[in-house]
């Protein structure tokens, strides 16, 4: 049954992923990465992660494409069309695509990973504790650093989009 | 851990996903698609770390930990770029990549 | 007794021309005047204090005049006996030059407050005043070689800058260029003659090296270069640079050239005070002159002084601007001290030439400013330097003429004036001790007598001009300088300089020989009566006298082609056939080269630049293409 769905999400990853960069339409591309995404997400859940799964759907179908639809609203037609790099320059972006596919392929397959055989459940408990946990192995400076840098990448964000004259 | 299935079926599917993203930073004309692109790219990583955390390492959480921080900074980059896309825009009235040639400068 | 004040002389001046130089645009004309008028006034009056002080009330040491320091501190230490002081010398000679500066420089800054009015950079004319007075006042007290050094470059220095100072005229720039180049590289031998003196002598300092039971002088023969003690080498090439600023022959042909100057400054520099910093120096190292190897130096300081009087006597008959004749009159009258030092012994009544140097460049430097300050209120009034422009002026300024009547009568040895007494002494003491000597002076006693009344006569007799303006008399700022130059012209004389300035410090009584004061007198009298007969009304003895020389008038007109040789030595054969090679190796070896390597890197970068598209795809491409490159690398291959 897991073997299943797998390959359907895996299929579904890597189907949209490929829509997603070919689509000539720009809001369709971006609908195609939504499901691509959503997919990801999916495949977490299946690993029992699902506070990433959660986190995965909430920033990423929640913020990030929206943000890329507001973007194409306030500076693209809707129906607005992206231009197509040349055939010459899809094959040869291909080639050195699949050059790399199959290096990596090949590493990964010729690599022994030593699978552990228990398996835990992860809690959101547990998650939260490692992240706020200042002694040995927490996570706690990490966390503020990436808060300090969420907050000035809001008010870059804010300062650049508003323009010079405005300020 | 995903029963029935092995880390090489996860790891090929984040690979593939990988090289798709890179394909498409490589060959779209356009910074809002390349951004997407990106966004493909840090997705494969972020599988990656969730993988190898989940088959390597069942009972530590530093992969969903890295994984929780490469979304936020994706996010961070996300809205940065995108304000810079659209600053850009005001300026030359386009995002298309060629029209930003001035790195040469 | 305390001496520490001394340092104030120093210190004035400089402070003066640090506040006039940074104020330059802040202080009005007038008052900067009279700051430099006051400030030097200070300094005079604490010479002058000085002097009384030393030469009255301090006692002498077994009879002589000891050598006093106002201050002295180590400043650079080489070796336990080599060191470099810093210091305020004070003994006969300096204090006598400390008199001549301040007293010639107050007299020069009283008489520019009224020659210098009206031009644009008054100030900064008054601070390089200051600063030559500094640089002088520290030339004559330093304490050792190194020191004199600093302020002998420093004194050229604010020559240059004067010479100069009319900036915007090419002949002026030209001339400070020549007259810094000519003595810098004069100085260059000074500065190889101090090292060595350091080396072989032992110590820069004048108490140690002028001993004459010293190890410097005991020890002269224990090196030799060239058949020469190495000492000997070092006193001739300081005397290269004492030769350099007092424009000996051949190295003179900076000074007529730098009358481009102000004319106060001519006085103060090139007539009084600057050149015989090279008579200082000699004076200064005279027992070192005259020990070593039995005075072979003393015999070259003295030939070098005989032949340049006579040489720029001669040229002086020749030339029409009125301040080049003052200019070779003074190098002839410093010839006269160098020749005086030359022949002159070291012990008592023998050091007769040394005292009588010293005199004549005392007296010399009263009367030769005056008669600058005088050609100077002329050319205030006429608004020219020749000679052909002048003529019948003793109507128009009387006090002018008085006063250059003095001075010419001094400097050809009137019989009563200052000159008469000190140029009779070098006489006597060139008679005593070196024959062909004498009769070189005595024939230029003749001529300076000659020429310098050609000059009063043509200037103030002579036939009567229409002049554009009416000249008029110069102001009372003129007026005083030159008539206190004037009656130090005549007082100088009285001064019993035997009692104060000897070689050995000792005192001695000058016997007046009558005889031999009359011959010069006579000489000095025809002189003067030829010049009368010749110049007293417009004759044409002089043209036809001329014509009768022929080729040697045209060679002593031009001033017997030195600067030509000069011009030929340097242009020529330095500039062009040496120089020359050497500039063509590095342009196109050494600068080819270069150039080339620059030029390929240049063809290259052009040739690459195509790289660099500025598309982000672009170098995203080479970056994946890389990686996996280098992945592949490091799997397959290493």
């Amino acid at each position: 049954m897991e073997r299943v769905f797998f390959y359907i999400f895996a299929v579904i990853i890597i189907v949209f992923a490929i829509a997603s960069v070919t689509s000539k339409k720009i809001l369709r591309a971006i609908m195609y990465l939504l499901m691509s995404l959503l997919a990801i997400a999916a495949l977490y859940f299946m690993m029992d992660y699902a506070f990433l799964g959660a986190v995965q759907m909430a920033v990423y179908a929640g913020g990030i494409i929206i943000l890329f639809i507001f973007s194409v609203l306030l500076i693209h037609h809707v129906e607005g069309e992206i231009e197509e790099p040349s055939k010459m320059r899809k094959i040869g972006m291909a080639l050195l695509s699949l050059l790399g596919l199959g290096i990596s392929l090949a590493t990964i397959y010729s690599f022994d990973f030593k699978v552990a055989t228990k398996t835990a459940t992860t809690s959101v408990e547990n998650i939260g504790k490692g992240l706020l946990n200042y002694g040995e192995g927490g996570f706690i400076l990490p966390f503020e650093v990436i808060s300090i840098l969420l907050l000035a990448a809001m008010i870059g964000a804010i300062i650049i989009a508003k323009g010079r004259k405005n300020i | 851990m995903i029963e029935n299935i092995s880390i090489y079926e996860l790891l090929t599917v984040s690979t593939i996903l990988f090289f798709i993203g890179l394909y498409g930073f490589l060959t779209r004309k356009n910074l809002i698609a390349m951004m997407m692109a990106i966004e493909l790219l840090l997705n494969a990583a972020v599988i990656n770390f969730v993988v190898i955390n989940k088959y390597l390492f069942p009972d530590m959480l530093q992969g969903v930990y890295f994984s929780i921080f490469i979304i936020a900074v994706a996010a961070a980059e996300t809205a940065l770029a995108i304000s810079i896309i659209i600053n850009l825009y005001r300026l030359k009235t386009s995002v298309a990549i060629t029209e930003t040639e001035t790195m040469k400068y | 007794m305390d001496f520490s004040y001394t340092i104030f002389i120093l210190l004035i001046p400089i402070t003066t021309f640090l506040l006039l130089g940074f104020f330059y645009n802040r202080i009005k004309p007038a008052v900067s005047g009279w700051i430099g008028v006051t400030a030097l006034t200070i300094v005079a009056g604490l010479s002058y204090y000085t002097a009384i002080k030393y030469f009255f009330y301090t006692p002498k040491l077994e009879g002589k005049y000891q050598t006093l320091y106002g201050i002295k501190m180590n400043w650079m230490n080489f070796t336990d006996k080599l060191h470099i002081d810093m210091g305020i010398l004070l003994d006969p000679i300096s204090i006598m030059m400390l008199v001549v500066v301040s007293t010639i420089s107050l007299m020069v800054h009283i008489y520019s407050r009224g020659y210098m009015d009206g031009d644009r950079g008054y100030t900064k004319f008054f601070a390089f005043l200051s600063l030559f007075t500094f640089a002088m006042m520290g030339l004559v007290v330093a304490t050792n070689l190194f020191q004199i050094y600093i302020f002998w470059e420093l004194v050229g220095v604010s020559s240059f800058l004067l010479i100069g100072y009319y900036y915007e005229k090419p002949s002026a720039v030209a001339a400070a260029k020549k007259a810094f180049i000519v003595t810098r590289f004069a100085d260059l031998g000074f500065l190889i003659g101090i090292l060595l003196m350091g080396y072989y002598g032992g110590s820069y300092d004048f108490g140690i090296l002028n001993n004459p039971e010293g190890a410097a002088i005991m020890n002269w023969a224990s090196s030799s270069f060239m058949g020469l003690s190495v000492i000997t080498w070092a006193l001739l090439l300081m005397f290269m640079g004492g030769a350099g600023k007092s424009a000996m022959f051949p190295l003179h042909i900076w000074l007529p050239d730098a009358m481009e100057g102000p004319t106060p400054v001519s006085a103060l520099i090139h007539a009084a005070t600057m050149v015989v910093a090279g008579v200082y120096l000699v004076a200064r190292m005279f027992p070192m002159f005259y020990f070593v190897e039995d005075g072979y130096a003393l015999h070259v300081v003295a030939w070098v002084g005989a032949i340049s009087s006579l040489i720029a006597a001669i040229i002086a008959l020749t030339q029409y601007d009125i301040k080049r004749v003052l200019a070779f009159s003074t190098m002839s009258q410093i010839g006269y001290m160098m020749l005086a030092l030359g022949v002159s012994k070291f012990d008592g009544h023998e050091g007769l030439g040394y005292m009588a140097s010293m005199w004549h460049l005392f007296t010399h430097a009263m009367f030769k400013a005056l008669l600058f300050l005088g050609a100077g209120s002329i050319i205030h009034a006429i608004h020219s330097n020749f000679m052909q422009d002048m003529g019948g002026l003793r109507k128009y300024m009387p006090i002018t003429h008085i006063t250059f009547l003095i001075g010419a009568l001094s400097i050809s040895g009137f019989p009563l004036t200052a000159g008469f007494f000190s140029k009779d002494e070098i006489l006597a003491a060139a008679f005593e001790h070196n024959k062909p000597i004498y009769f070189i002076t005595l024939f230029v006693a003749g001529l300076t007598a000659f020429y310098m009344f050609r000059l009063y006569f043509s200037i103030f007799w002579g036939k009567k001009k229409e002049y554009e303006h009416t000249p008029h008399e110069s102001p009372w700022s003129m007026k005083f300088p030159l008539m206190f130059l004037a009656f130090m012209s005549v007082a100088a004389g009285y001064i019993s300089f035997s009692e104060m300035v000897t070689a050995d410090r000792a005192i001695f009584h000058i016997h007046f020989d009558f005889v031999g004061a009359a011959i010069a007198v006579s000489v000095g009298l025809s002189g003067i009566a030829l010049a009368w007969f010749f110049y007293k009304k417009p004759t044409d003895y002089p043209e036809k006298i001329s014509t009768a020389f022929g080729r040697f008038y045209t060679w002593t007109f031009h001033k017997f082609y030195i600067d030509e040789l000069y011009l030929f030595i340097t242009r020529t054969i330095i500039f062009k056939y040496i120089s020359g090679s050497f500039a063509w190796f590095d342009q196109n070896v050494v600068d080819g080269s270069m150039r080339g390597i620059g030029n390929k890197t240049v063809s290259f970068s052009k040739l690459i630049k195509g790289l660099q598209s500025g598309k982000l795809q672009d170098y995203a491409v080479a970056f994946a293409g890389g990686a996996f490159i280098l992945v592949l690398i490091v799997l397959y291959v290493l």
